[in-house]
């Protein structure tokens, strides 16, 4: 097992406000873990200070991706470099084919990687294998990227994203919210075709629900900007049934 | 592959025709500096012109003389020494390129940015040095089929001599010599630019089009285009000014007039990206253009779409005069200013013909320092029954040093007339911006993505091969806008 993600006491602001107070967290390849936390425990925060978002400040620590820390790089570097974030609410494009949108992404990798640009029909056909996995119709793919897509279509269209980048880390930010059990199943079944030996997860949830369907191999958990706990999957089951008051309480 | 290489070889051959038409010596080829009443003589006796149409010009020029330039835009004009430019500078000579190696590699890099295939760049890199070229080449090499199909498209200067009839019948009903400041000077001065007619019933059978380009230091470029479509046909025109020019201000004052008989349909598209000047504001052309069709019959039809990503500074209204009983005027527009860049354009739709209808959606996107404004009207005459428009006008701010502006002028003399106007302004949000680097889209493309997107309505009314290249160059237009 080598370590594929490292958070090393990792502090961050937004604004001049505080919101990260010193992460430890190690994540191996071939590995899924889980954050759960309550409302305002610095989830969110996580995952854009993950990607690089502008506006989430790093003030102290380190996080390393294979080895190789990621501070100094640019969002669209580190996206380049294997990080991807699976939206809690993804943005519209109004006019930007998904099409276009989706082969621009993955072409982007391929020429930071030194491979050919991917053809549009040979693209098409790929994406539209992987869709159907998904249950995403051709009508979606046709559609402006996000515009007009249901709350469980937006998700699915997240985890598509994923299937055809191939990241190194998938942070998975609350895909479960606004989901119907429907939706949440399919949503899951994608998300474990992509489990991988070569890939690892970061699932961020407040609920329990989502682990039923995909199943951590350690869960964490996230209280005023510090991870107070960590266990196995049944750690899960325990905050379900006491809540994170008591979780708040033992730090 | 075949058929480029004929192009190329048609190409080559109508330039060796030029050749002989003017002289080896080039500094002969331009008239002194300058604007007077001989310089107008002079334009016309190197164009072989009959006596009417130094006439015409005289009067133009007498005109233009009693004018001023027009201030009303929400434009930063430079005042411009109209005697210290060239007003005649018959196609500079082109050294016959052996190689690109030879073509300002600048040059070359713009072409494979706005990826026109190597060929076609040692033919382009040819006609750089002549915008006349290009019309003349492209007539050349489609005139045997056009012909077969009646259309007549040819360099205007070709039709003051060989149509005398219909260029006097045409030219000036829809723009007249005394219309506005920029259009009487052209009309004084004018040296080129394209001719077409289509006849009864003809649907053109291919797209005509054409490329400009302003070559020469200290030089104004003034070209005409008329173009006719008779009852029952079809033509779709399209203007490209896609080579850069990196040189001082230059003046572009063009006139563009089109005439549609009863049930005709006009399709005018342009592709302008002429030099911007550069991230100070140096440089660049003025491009004061003057475009306007008229519907003449009943049912007839005029599309304007317009991709305005270069130039200094624009001014620029292509409108339509709906003359014609169910006629219908359109205007898609994008225009793009970056850097230094001001633009002020807009359409006008004058509905006189009952039951009279009219679209206009523009697309504004400033970036940098840039100001953009779109100024628009719609007249409603007592005659236009039933007349209605339909206006959309999005601006999009990229940046916070820019500006947009809209400016929509709505006149209504017929109560049973609706007009409808909708405006947004928006901005590049962070949240699109991050989603794309989150997908490990480089900053750059992701504005071109999003900015296309934007834009979307107008560039799926360009034809196949523009929409393209109009995307590309919108990619290009907005470097250096973020960051």
């Amino acid at each position: 097992m080598t370590a594929l993600l490292e958070i090393r006491d990792l502090h961050a602001s937004v604004g001049d406000k505080p919101i990260l107070k010193g992460i430890n967290l190690t994540i191996n390849t071939g590995e899924v873990h889980a954050i759960m936390g309550p409302n305002g425990s610095g989830k969110s925060t996580m995952s854009y200070v993950l990607a690089g978002r502008d506006g989430y400040k790093v003030t102290g620590g380190d996080i390393l991706m294979k080895g190789e820390s990621l501070l100094e790089m640019e969002p669209d570097e580190r996206a380049r470099a294997g990080m991807f974030l699976a939206f809690q609410y993804p943005v519209e494009l109004p006019g930007v084919g998904g099409m276009s949108f989706l082969r621009a992404a993955v072409n982007a990798r391929r020429v930071e990687a030194g491979e050919e640009e991917i053809d549009q029909l040979g693209f098409v056909k790929i994406v539209r294998e992987k869709a159907k996995l998904l249950g995403i119709s051709d009508d979606m793919l046709k559609r402006a990227v996000n515009v007009g897509f249901s709350g469980g279509e937006k998700k699915r269209y997240e985890i598509l994203q994923m299937a055809l980048l191939e990241p190194s880390m998938a942070v998975l930010d609350e895909t479960d919210s606004g989901l119907d059990v429907d939706a949440l199943r399919i949503v899951s079944e994608g998300v474990n075709l992509l489990r991988d030996p070569g890939r690892a997860m970061l699932v961020i949830t407040h609920y329990q629900r989502l682990l039923n369907h995909i199943v951590p191999d350690q869960v964490h958990i996230l209280a005023g900007g510090k991870i107070r706990k960590s266990g196995g999957k049944e750690l899960a089951l325990e905050v379900e049934e006491s809540g994170y008051a008591g979780i708040d309480d033992a730090a | 592959m075949a058929a480029t290489t004929e192009t190329i070889a048609q190409v080559e051959q109508a330039t060796g025709k030029y050749k002989y038409g003017f002289v080896t010596d080039i500094e002969s080829d331009k008239a002194p500096k300058g604007l007077n009443e001989d310089i107008v003589r002079f334009i016309s006796a190197k164009k072989e012109e009959p006596e009417w149409m130094l006439e015409w010009r005289l009067k133009a020029f007498r005109r233009w003389l009693t004018m001023t330039a027009p201030d009303w835009a929400k434009l930063d004009i430079p005042p411009i020494d109209y005697q210290d430019s060239y007003y005649y500078s018959a196609p500079k000579q082109a050294e016959k390129l052996k190689s690109l190696d030879e073509v300002d590699p600048e040059l070359l890099a713009t072409y494979e940015k706005l990826g026109i295939p190597l060929n076609e760049q040692k033919m382009l890199a040819n006609v750089a040095v002549d915008a006349v070229f290009d019309s003349v080449s492209v007539a050349t090499t489609f005139r045997e089929e056009l012909s077969k199909a009646g259309v007549i498209f040819c360099p205007i200067s070709e039709a003051i001599r060989d149509y005398p009839e219909l260029v006097q019948r045409y030219m000036g009903s829809v723009i007249p010599v005394g219309d506005n400041y920029f259009a009487a000077l052209n009309s004084a001065v004018f040296t080129d630019g394209s001719f077409v007619y289509i006849p009864k019933g003809v649907r053109c059978p291919m797209e005509l089009s054409t490329y400009f380009r302003i070559n020469e230091q200290n030089t104004g470029q003034f070209e005409r285009t008329l173009i006719i479509a008779e009852d029952e046909s079809y033509v779709s025109y399209l203007e490209g000014c896609t080579a850069p020019q990196r040189d001082e201000n230059q003046l572009h004052a063009a006139v563009v007039e089109l005439v549609a008989m009863t049930d005709a349909e006009i399709k005018y598209s342009t592709v302008q990206n002429w030099y911007p000047g550069d991230e100070n504001g140096k440089g660049g052309i003025y491009n004061f253009v003057t475009k306007r069709g008229v519907c003449r019959g009943d049912r007839s039809k005029i599309s304007w779409t317009q991709v305005e990503t270069g130039s200094a500074i624009t001014w620029k209204y292509p409108s339509c005069v709906l003359r014609g009983k169910d006629s219908v005027g359109e205007f898609y527009s994008v225009a793009l200013t970056n850097n230094m860049q001001q633009a002020d354009t807009g359409t006008k739709m004058i509905h006189i013909g009952e039951g009279s209808r009219s679209t206009i959606i523009s697309k504004g996107i400033s970036a940098g320092k840039s100001q953009n404004c779109y100024r628009g009207l719609v007249h409603m005459h007592p005659t236009a029954e039933n007349a209605r428009n339909f206006t959309q006008c999005d601006s999009l701010l990229v940046g916070d040093k820019c500006g947009a502006h809209t400016v929509p002028y709505i006149v209504s003399r017929n109560p049973s007339a609706k007009i409808e106007h909708e405006a947004t302004t928006s901005r590049i949000s962070e949240d699109q911006l991050f989603y794309c680097l989150q997908r490990g889209i480089g900053e750059e493309d992701a504005v071109s993505l999003i900015v296309n997107g934007f834009c979307k309505e107008v560039m799926k009314e360009l034809p196949m091969e523009f929409a393209v290249e109009a995307q590309k160059l919108i990619g290009i237009s907005l470097e250096g806008s973020v960051g």
